[in-house]
């Protein structure tokens, strides 16, 4: 195993609010990673310095052991390293296979490429993923008109498609009826065993994250607080504090 | 609407486009004139409608096409026919590599400040024109005349705009059947995502103005030759005109469909005429109440307003697995 994702001392602040201080964690090749932390502790900031959608101030992000922290942000989803958003974000006047086809790896080469029409083997991969997250008789319909979970499906099928190393979800359940979240919860396990797709989850509902994770780190104010197994940050008395609020 | 009856319109209406020259000889002009307007809307949508980039520059592209062919049938001494050939492929080259350096610039910008920086290229561009003597200056240019010893002057120039208009629809619409109108579309959608799944951003905008550009540029040219005069302001770089239109004539038909700006095109220039016709000393009025009531109850246009009422046309549907 090795580090596919590696943050060292990475630093992020807002005007004077800082947001990120001397943060540094790894998540290994393989692995499912979780993210937790109480509201506004910068897991949300930490994600999008990862993918480049703004500059850190200081410290050094490695993706695949090239730093990445000064790149933008199509350059390091070309590479592999991707992300859904916490506002789920689709083409809402495109139809889901539609969406599915512009995530494919070759609609992000150069433009002269792109005057082409579609390959058989993409819409055979939209249509076996659409089938994975179970909108397949939806799929003519505009990905705007589907209900808010079915777009985070959407969303999440568009992110496999586009073949990543290291996805990145920013709160994949949240908004999805309970029953749907362990169909989800398989779908993520799936997606890391069988398609080889390192995963880091950033999630409040714990009993996900615990079941789905691996490894955890948990952030509060901007910095890391705990990291190791689900069961030992779980009984960290510091984390319990930072979400509860009491001296434990 | 099945598939035969969509054949049987567009043929009809390919069949009345070939035979209204000769059917109604008056009207030889404003038919040529129509199909201009078809290609403004056309190549408006590209960028307004696919992409969701309001531009209000692209008179600009259809001013830089009128002078650029002038300035070669006037300079190379080519006979007329050479001369227009030459000076058509000049202005939508040097019209595409125009959008490509300003697009660089300018399609950084996102939403509104995209439009508002493009209202200033037409009317930049018109007073360039107005105070450079190299293309006349204030006093505009005149293309060289069609040659008086041929007749069919109007069918002549008849033809071209329609062979124009209909191969910038036939290449527009195999453009956008491949993964490059995919990426306008989700650009449009929503630029963010497209740039977070690692499209090419920055190149597929370039690409579409340059586009739009190309064929404005040749429509440019064309009107230019077809009116015999060029004036700097209200031809050229007509903003409050032919700039204001290209966009109406788009919202009309429907943004960011295929025939969406072609159907624009037709019932706003027919109507237009109309009013010039019938309502003569208020045809301003007319066309501004006009241009009211296709925001206020058309805001989607009317393949928009279809497509709400009859999503089954447009290949909307839940479909089981069989």
């Amino acid at each position: 195993m090795s580090a596919l994702l590696k943050i060292e001392n990475v630093s992020k602040a807002y005007g004077g609010v800082v947001a990120n201080r001397q943060v540094s964690l790894e998540v290994q090749s393989g692995d499912i990673a979780g993210l937790i932390g109480p509201n506004g502790s910068g897991k949300t900031t930490l994600f999008s310095s990862i993918v480049g959608a703004h500059p850190i101030d200081s410290g050094s992000i490695q993706f695949g052991g090239q730093e990445i922290s000064k790149l933008d942000v199509p350059t390091i989803a070309r590479r592999g390293l991707l992300r859904t958003f916490q506002q789920t974000r689709i083409y809402a006047e495109m139809n889901c296979v539609e969406n599915m086809r512009i995530s494919a790896p070759d609609a992000r080469a150069p433009v002269l490429s792109l005057l082409s029409g579609f390959s058989r083997n993409v819409d055979v991969r939209a249509e076996e993923l659409l089938d994975f997250v179970g909108l397949a008789s939806k799929r003519f319909l505009r990905a705007g008109s589907l209900s808010f979970g079915q777009q985070k499906l959407l969303e999440f099928a568009m992110a496999l498609m586009s073949e990543p190393k290291l996805l990145l979800l920013d709160e994949p359940t949240a908004g999805v009826n309970p029953t749907l979240i362990n169909g989800l919860i398989d779908r993520l396990i799936k997606a890391n065993k069988e398609l080889g797709i390192t995963l880091f989850v950033i999630e409040h509902n714990m009993r996900v994250i615990m079941n789905l994770a691996e490894n955890i780190t948990c952030l509060a104010h901007g910095e890391v607080l705990a990291q190791g197994t689900p069961q030992e940050v779980r009984d960290d008395p510091r984390v319990v504090e930072a979400y509860l609020g009491a001296s434990a | 609407m099945t598939d035969a009856q969509k054949y049987a319109l567009v043929a009809t209406g390919l069949l009345f486009s070939f035979v209204a020259p000769f059917l109604l000889p008056q009207f030889a002009t404003q038919l040529t004139m129509l199909w201009l307007m078809v290609i403004f809307a056309l190549t408006w949508d590209t960028l307004g409608g696919q992409m969701g980039y309001n531009s209000f520059g692209n008179i600009l592209f259809f001013g830089i096409g009128a002078y650029g062919c002038a300035v070669i049938q006037r300079d190379l001494g080519l006979d007329y026919f050479a001369g227009l050939a030459v000076g058509l492929a000049f202005a939508a080259v040097l019209s595409a590599i125009v959008a490509i350096v300003l697009g660089a610039g300018m399609l950084g910008l996102r939403g509104h400040y995209f439009a508002i920086g493009t209202l200033g290229l037409g009317i930049a561009a018109g007073e360039i024109a107005g105070g450079w003597d190299y293309v006349g200056a204030g006093s505009g240019m005149v293309p060289p005349l069609y040659p008086v010893e041929l007749a069919g002057r109007e069918l002549f120039f008849y033809f071209l705009m329609f062979a124009l208009a209909l191969v910038t629809f036939l290449v527009l619409r195999a453009l956008y059947a491949t993964k490059f109108g995919l990426a306008l579309n989700a650009i449009r959608d929503d630029e963010d995502k497209a740039e977070a799944m690692g499209l090419r951003t920055t190149q597929v905008k370039s690409l579409a103005w340059a586009v739009s550009a190309f064929f404005l540029g040749i429509g440019g040219g064309l009107a230019g030759n077809l009116l015999g005069f060029i004036d700097p302001r209200d031809v050229a770089f007509a903003g409050a005109t032919f700039g204001v239109w290209m966009v109406l004539m788009a919202i009309l038909g429907g943004k960011g469909t295929l025939w969406g700006p072609v159907i624009g095109a037709v019932v706003f220039h027919i109507t237009q005429e109309l009013f010039w016709t019938y309502l003569l000393g208020w045809q301003r009025v007319a066309l501004g109440l006009l241009i009211v009531a296709i925001v206020v109850f058309f805001p989607n246009g009317i393949l928009g307003t279809l497509r709400e009422r009859f999503p089954e046309w447009f290949g909307e549907k839940v479909e089981e697995r069989v």
